[in-house]
C-alpha cells in the first residue's frame, strides 16, 4: 500500500483548515520548491533523530519532506515578542491551550530599561496570572539556559520558542525551533503547528580539541565553512567522539549557534551525559533516542585536532578567521554572556586567564552570568572575586549588550569583542561600530591585552 | 488593511545579500509593538533615509537570504504599512513564515539587474515583474490561490477570522483594553 507523504487536515478546530493550505505553501517554500507531493511506500528505511521526534509528535511514522501538523510539547515566550504573540492569541481565543505547557520569563530588558519595556512586562505579568503560566520574571535569566536549567526540555520533545535561538535545546535531544509571533499566537491557541519535517544535515566531529580551543571555536569554524545559509530549513545533527565527551554547557553553544547558518535547529542524540544532567532535576527522557545508520542525511566531517580559536569579524557570522588573523585589532569593549556563552564553565575559562590580571586600560569589559544558578556558581566558587578585582563590571542575569536593546552599548567608530551570536551591523549598538564574536578564553584574554589576542599565548 | 488584488507599482529599494534583521529593524527599537511606530524605523542603521524617504506603495528588492537572523516578527511590521512588497533571490525561512503571517507579500525573483530606484510594476495575479526604468520583465510564480486571499486578507489571523464561521470567543473587558 502507497502513503501519501502530505497529511490530511487533522485540525484543532474548523476555522483553521485553511491553514492546511497555508502550511503546505509554507513547507513547499521551505523545501525550496523542489517537492510538492511527496509520494512513498513504506519502507525500512531508519529515520533520524528529528525524523523520530515528528513521528511521535504526529503518531504516524514521517520522514524529511512530510507536511505534517505537531502537537507542540512545550511553547517560550519571553518579554521582546511574548507582546505580538499574546496579541495574535487574543485575537483568536481567550485561552492558552494549556497553561502548563507554556513557559514565560524576561530577559532582553532586565531589569525594565525604558517605560515601554516596563509596560510589556507588566502586561505580560498580567497575562501569566490570568492564564494560569508559569512566568520566571525577571529573576532567573536568559530564556535558553532557564529553559534548560530548570527541567523544561526532555529529549524526544518537541519544542518552540519565539525566540531564534529556541535551537539551542537540541543540547539534551529536543527537536527546538524559533517561530514568529503569529506562529505562535496560533500555537498558543491550539497547541499545534504545522511543520516540514526537516532533512538532516550532521557534522561528524572527531578528536580532541586542542589547549584553549573551546566549543565556540567549533561551531564558528562550522558556520564559517558552510556559510550564514548553509543549513537553510536543515536539522543540524552534531556527532562524533568530540560532541560526545562535551558537557551540556558546550553542546548548548555548539546547537545554539545552528540558526546562524540557517538551521531550523541544532540536535545532538542524547547520553548518558544528558542523562546525569537531568538525573540531578530529578528528570527522566527517552535516552536511546539517536538517528538510524541508513536514515538519509548528508555528513560534513570535521577534525576537531585541526581546529584553532576562530574569530568572527564584522559584520556577519560566517566572516570567520583563525585569531591569529586579528591579533592586535584595537578593541574598546569585551562582552562575556548570553545563551551563547555565559555559562559557569565559559566563566571558568575566562577567570583562568584574568586570575591575577587587570583589564587593560581603556577597555570596559562586562560579564553577564546567563542565569541566577550560573550567577551564584561562579560566586560562591570565587569567579566573581577574580572578576571584580580585574577591574570587570559583573551585571545580573540577562541578554545584556547581545541584542543591542538594553545597556552596554557600543558608540560610533567603537569596536566590541563578544561571546555572543550576532555581529550585524549594529546589533551591539551604533551602526558605526563593529563587533567581533569569539570564545570566553579569547575574551579574556584580549580584554587583559586590550587587543585582540590568541588565549594560548600566554 | 487590505491588498490590491491586481498590480503594484513602486520604486525599488535595493539591498545586497543576508539583509539581517537588525538592519531592518534594530533591537532597541523591539519594546515597540505597532507597525506604525516600527515603520519609522526600518533600515535606520543600514539607510538612515529610508524611513523618511520611502512612499506608500514603495519596493524593497535584495538579493539572497533577505531576513536571517532574529524571528522577531517585528521585522515584516516595519515594513508592511509601507512597502508594497519585498522581492528577493530568497528569504530566510523564519522572516517569510512571519512576513506572509502578518500580510506583507514576499516573492522570489532574480533581481541581480534590478537597480535601486527602479519603478517596477508587480502583478501578482499574473505572475509578471516589469521594470519600467530598465524595460525588462521577469516571469514569478504567482503566490497559490490560498496564500493570496491570506495576504488580500491582511494575514493570518485575519484569514482565519474572516474565511471561515469562526465562533470567536468575546474577550474579556479587561483583556481588551490591552496596550498591545
Amino acid at each position: 500500500m502507497r502513503e501519501r507523504g502530505i497529511t490530511e487536515a487533522r485540525l484543532p478546530y474548523a476555522p483553521l483548515f485553511a491553514m492546511k493550505y497555508f502550511y503546505t505553501f509554507f513547507a513547499c517554500y521551505e523545501s525550496g520548491l523542489r517537492v510538492v507531493f511527496c509520494i512513498r511506500g513504506k519502507s525500512r528505511m531508519g529515520q533520524t533523530i528529528s525524523e523520530k521526534i515528528f513521528s511521535k509528535s504526529v503518531g504516524r511514522t514521517v520522514k524529511a519532506g512530510d507536511f505534517v501538523e505537531a502537537a507542540i510539547d512545550v511553547a517560550m515566550i519571553h518579554d521582546i515578542t511574548g507582546p505580538l504573540a499574546v496579541k495574535t492569541l487574543y485575537e483568536i481565543t481567550d485561552r492558552v491551550w494549556d497553561p502548563t505547557k507554556v513557559i514565560m520569563l524576561f530577559d532582553h530588558q532586565v531589569p525594565a530599561d525604558s517605560i515601554d519595556a516596563a509596560v510589556n512586562h507588566l502586561e505580560l505579568r498580567k497575562f501569566a496570572k490570568r492564564q494560569g503560566i508559569l512566568n520566571y520574571d525577571v529573576q532567573e535569566g536568559v530564556c535558553h539556559q532557564v529553559m534548560v536549567e530548570k527541567g523544561h526540555v526532555l529529549p524526544g520533545e518537541l519544542i518552540i520558542g519565539a525566540d531564534s535561538h529556541t535551537c539551542t535545546y537540541g543540547a539534551l535531544g529536543a527537536f527546538a525551533t524559533g517561530v514568529g509571533s503569529t506562529d505562535m499566537g496560533v500555537a498558543l491557541a491550539s497547541g499545534k503547528l504545522w511543520f516540514k519535517v526537516p532533512e538532516t544535515l550532521a557534522f561528524d566531529i572527531n578528536g580532541n580539541l586542542g589547549r584553549r580551543v573551546y566549543a565556540k571555536d567549533l561551531i564558528l569554524t562550522i558556520v564559517g565553512d558552510i556559510g550564514i545559509n548553509g543549513a537553510t530549513y536543515q536539522a543540524c545533527e552534531f556527532r562524533g567522539d568530540t560532541v560526545k565527551h562535551m558537557d551540556i554547557a558546550d553542546r548548548m553553544t555548539v546547537c545554539n549557534m545552528a540558526i546562524e547558518m540557517g538551521g531550523k535547529t541544532g540536535i545532538i542524540a542524547p547520553d548518558e551525559t544528558t542523562a546525569t544532567f537531568l538525573e540531578e532535576r530529578a528528570l527522566d527522557g527517552d535516552f536511546a533516542l539517536h538517528s538510524d545508520d541508513d536514515a538519509t542525511k548528508v555528513v560534513r566531517r570535521y577534525a576537531a585536532t585541526e581546529m584553532v580559536p576562530m574569530v568572527a569579524k564584522p559584520h556577519q557570522v560566517d566572516n570567520v578567521v583563525p585569531v591569529t588573523d586579528v591579533e592586535g585589532q584595537h578593541i574598546d569593549q569585551v562582552f562575556i554572556g548570553s545563551c551563547t556563552n555565559g555559562r559557569y564553565e565559559d566563566l571558568k575559562a575566562a577567570a583562568e586567564l584574568l586570575e591575577g590580571e587587570k583589564v587593560a586600560r581603556g577597555v570596559r569589559m562586562i560579564i553577564i552570568p546567563a542565569s541566577r544558578t550560573e550567577y551564584q556558581r561562579a560566586l560562591k566558587t570565587g569567579l566573581m572575586d577574580i572578576f571584580t578585582d580585574s577591574g570587570a563590571l559583573v551585571e545580573a542575569p540577562c541578554c545584556g549588550p547581545c541584542m543591542g536593546g538594553s545597556f552596554g552599548l557600543l558608540g560610533p567608530g567603537e569596536v566590541g569583542l563578544s561571546t555572543s551570536n550576532r555581529n550585524f551591523v549594529g546589533r551591539q549598538g551604533s551602526p558605526e561600530a563593529s563587533v567581533y564574536l569569539c570564545s570566553p578564553a579569547t575574551a579574556a584574554a584580549s580584554a587583559i591585552d586590550g587587543v585582540i589576542t590568541d588565549p594560548r599565548s600566554d | 488593511m487590505t491588498r490590491p488584488k491586481g498590480g503594484m507599482t513602486g520604486r525599488a529599494w535595493k539591498f545586497g545579500d543576508n539583509v539581517d534583521t537588525d538592519a531592518i529593524i534594530p533591537g532597541k527599537y523591539l519594546v515597540l509593538n505597532s507597525s506604525q511606530d516600527l515603520a519609522k524605523h526600518a533600515f535606520e542603521n543600514v539607510r538612515p533615509n529610508f524611513a523618511h524617504q520611502v512612499i506608500n506603495g514603495d519596493i524593497v528588492v535584495a538579493g539572497e537570504n533577505f531576513g536571517c537572523g532574529s524571528s522577531r516578527e517585528h521585522a515584516p511590521l516595519a515594513l508592511r504599512d509601507n512597502v508594497s512588497i519585498v522581492i528577493a533571490r530568497s528569504f530566510a525561512r523564519i522572516f517569510f513564515r512571519n512576513a506572509i503571517n502578518i500580510g506583507l507579500p514576499v516573492i522570489e525573483c532574480d533581481t541581480t539587474e534590478i537597480e535601486d530606484g527602479d519603478i517596477l510594476h508587480v502583478d501578482l495575479e499574473n505572475g509578471s515583474i516589469y521594470d519600467e526604468t530598465r524595460k525588462k520583465e521577469y516571469a514569478i510564480t504567482p503566490f497559490p490561490p490560498f496564500i493570496k486571499n491570506i495576504i488580500e486578507a491582511g494575514g493570518l489571523v485575519e484569514y482565519v477570522k474572516s474565511g471561515t464561521q469562526l465562533k470567536k470567543r468575546e474577550p474579556r473587558e479587561t483583556e481588551t483594553d490591552l496596550p498591545w
